[in-house]
């Protein structure tokens, strides 16, 4: 069971890679990734340094190229592909079905995951993805039940990937236009949910209020821990109520520390951490504590428990300090 | 340019839903959607009761098109969306790319709703390739987007229809989890079909009394009604070839092509802006 890490840049790669990670996936310095976000991901030189550092290592680099291509502007995406190709990347991480295409028509060598843009949840998806572009492995959306999981695992015709720890998108992925309704941007064509040009934080009375291009996404005491300002995780009014809630979610981050044994016996072949854009000191973090749980279970399937220590450290490190398990749980759906 | 009807987004009784489409049958719609596309939970339709409302909508002289589920979880809705691409007597249009794939497996033609991410020519090309008669362009997207597609398609004769979602409500978002239900305390698994309440969704406000969303089930909608009829000359010189009108009521909205826009009304994605913002075009 592979552990597969995010690095927005170099010191990231390479705390994961002494922490334990077994693959990471970084992105290109533009907005052929859906984290493009200022100060971050790599240029193509900085690339062939990771490509060099993680080959040292004896470890993968994935190439995430997970947006769509601006018609007319394609070939930025193109040359991304011909990139990946270029310095031997382990997989190209893709969602758009011209950017399969290419690649699976010009480097058919090169293995294709497809991203959870994409949003394929289901085996027929997943074998119309497998049998048109070769896709060797799929990302699954965070929109399945365990048991979903393990059903299609079951009968997948390809290898998968589920999101272990990190940001919890609780929208069917690269089917969520919340943020480009609010502000404009887009994950799939600017390449990044709820921009931080558009954040603005207000202080008022004891009141402190969140704004996503002026729009009131929450209001929280002073005191009170917040998360960043994503409308599906705002404090909203339904029209047969009077008072503010989480209508869709709270600021929560997704960790499935406790599903562990079961996404093992599933069959799932890599556990992918979020976060691109968090710093070098979060990734070490929560690599070391997914390694060290991943090898715990190795070394005895049957005594695996979560150690309190992990939930401890990985609590810290979550939004609101709060976990869910998400919809691997059919009680959260 | 012509109008077409999207499928209806709220779960609605049968009563109603036959009403309502008996109503557009009477209608100059030309192009019907029909069909479940946001929950499977909700069954007050069954797929032969829309297989009769579609005859019966035919019978009048309209096309019809059987709309399918944006967000295929479970295995049972495989074996439902599998009956239905091979229905053998209508097209239908697929939301999610499962859909896409029984069809390219059965040869059948098929249209894109605005669920599949189709943003450029050459995504385009590979599924009209496949057997894509049309698409619904995704509802994010602009028109000076769309018609850089057009214009890189432009030459191609077998090029798809092109439809886009001209009035409604938008689907922003699919959820694994029932909003409308989690509001109302209840389990999924328990939900009693509650989203029948909100015939047009729950409104949701934010805390400055500024309408944001709608509840629509496991989909969350704008809460402003998107209106593109002013640009209705702009799109017939693009080459767009439908109007689509999604379902808010149980009659037929009328569209004004010069009216300004209403305050709960928007148009910002098509002018490449966010998508609640109301812009009044220079003529």
């Amino acid at each position: 069971m592979e552990l597969l890490c995010p690095a927005g840049n170099l010191a990231s790669l390479k705390v994961a890679l002494n922490a334990g990670a077994d693959a990471i996936y970084l992105g290109l310095k533009d907005d052929t990734n859906a984290r493009s976000f200022a100060g971050l991901n790599f240029t193509p030189e900085r690339l062939k340094e990771a490509r060099a550092l993680t080959r040292a290592a004896g470890k993968k680099l994935f190439l995430t190229l997970n947006t769509f291509p601006k018609p007319g502007e394609e070939q930025r995406w193109y040359a991304a592909i011909d990139l990946a190709a270029d310095i031997g990347a382990d997989a190209l991480i893709v969602a758009d079905i011209s950017l399969l295409d290419y690649a699976h028509s010009r480097y058919p060598a090169l293995p294709l995951h497809l991203s959870v843009q994409a949003s394929a949840t289901n085996l027929a998806a997943l074998s119309l993805y497998k049998d048109a572009f070769n896709v060797e492995r799929v990302v699954l959306p965070r929109v399945l039940s365990m048991k979903q999981v393990r059903d299609l695992a079951k009968a997948s015709p390809v290898d998968l990937e589920v999101f272990a720890f990190g940001s919890l998108c609780i929208m069917a992925e690269g089917r969520c236009h919340l943020s480009s309704y609010v502000t404009g941007q887009s994950p799939n064509t600017g390449g990044s949910c709820s921009p931080a040009q558009h954040v603005r934080w207000q202080e008022q009375g004891s009141d402190r209020l969140t704004r996503l291009n002026e729009v009131l996404i929450d209001k929280s005491g002073a005191n009170e821990q917040m998360g960043y300002p994503v409308v599906c995780k705002g404090r909203f009014i339904a029209d047969d109520s009077d008072s503010p809630e989480y209508l869709l979610e709270s600021p929560t981050s997704l960790n499935t520390l406790s599903l562990l044994p079961e996404l093992a016996r599933a069959g799932i072949v890599s556990l992918k951490i979020e976060g691109r854009q968090r710093s070098p000191a979060y990734v070490e973090q929560v690599t070391r504590v997914w390694r060290a749980a991943i090898d715990t279970y190795l070394r005895n399937p049957d005594g695996y428990q979560v150690q309190t220590e992990w939930d401890r450290v990985l609590g810290k490190l979550s939004e609101g300090q709060i976990t869910t398990l998400g919809a691997y749980e059919r009680r959260w759906q | 340019m012509k109008t077409s009807l999207g499928p209806l987004l709220y779960c609605w009784d049968k009563g109603k839903v036959t009403d309502f489409y008996q109503h557009v049958a009477q209608s100059d719609i030309e192009l019907v959607y029909l069909g479940e596309a946001v929950c499977s939970r909700r069954r007050e339709l069954k797929n032969s009761d829309y297989l009769e409302l579609a005859r019966m909508l035919k019978g009048s002289g309209k096309q019809v098109v059987l709309s399918t589920l944006a967000l295929i979880e479970a295995a049972g809705e495989l074996s439902e969306l599998k009956k239905q691409v091979n229905n053998g007597e209508f097209m239908i249009e697929a939301n999610d790319m499962a859909a896409v794939g029984y069809a390219r497996e059965a040869g059948v033609p098929f249209v894109c709703g605005p669920h599949i991410n189709l943003y450029n020519a050459a995504s385009i090309q590979k599924l009209a390739d496949w057997g894509m008669q049309r698409f619904v362009m995704p509802i994010e997207l602009s028109k000076s987007w769309l018609a850089k597609v057009l214009e890189q398609l432009g030459g191609n004769p077998n090029r798809p229809e092109v439809e886009v979602f001209g009035h409604g409500h938008l689907p922003l978002a699919h959820s694994a989890r029932c909003f409308t239900a989690r509001h109302k305390g209840l389990a999924k698994d328990g939900c009693q079909t509650i989203c029948r309440d909100y015939s047009k969704g729950l409104l949701v406000q934010t805390q400055e009394s500024q309408p944001l969303l709608r509840l629509n089930g496991i989909q969350t909608q704008s809460a402003a009604c998107v209106n593109l009829a002013g640009e209705w000359a702009h799109m017939e010189a693009m080459g767009v070839d439908w109007f689509r009108i999604s379902p808010a009521s149980g009659t037929l909205p009328t569209l004004e092509r010069t009216q300004e826009m209403g305050t709960d009304e928007c148009n910002g994605y098509w002018f490449a802006e966010a998508g609640f913002n109301r812009t009044q075009p220079e003529p």
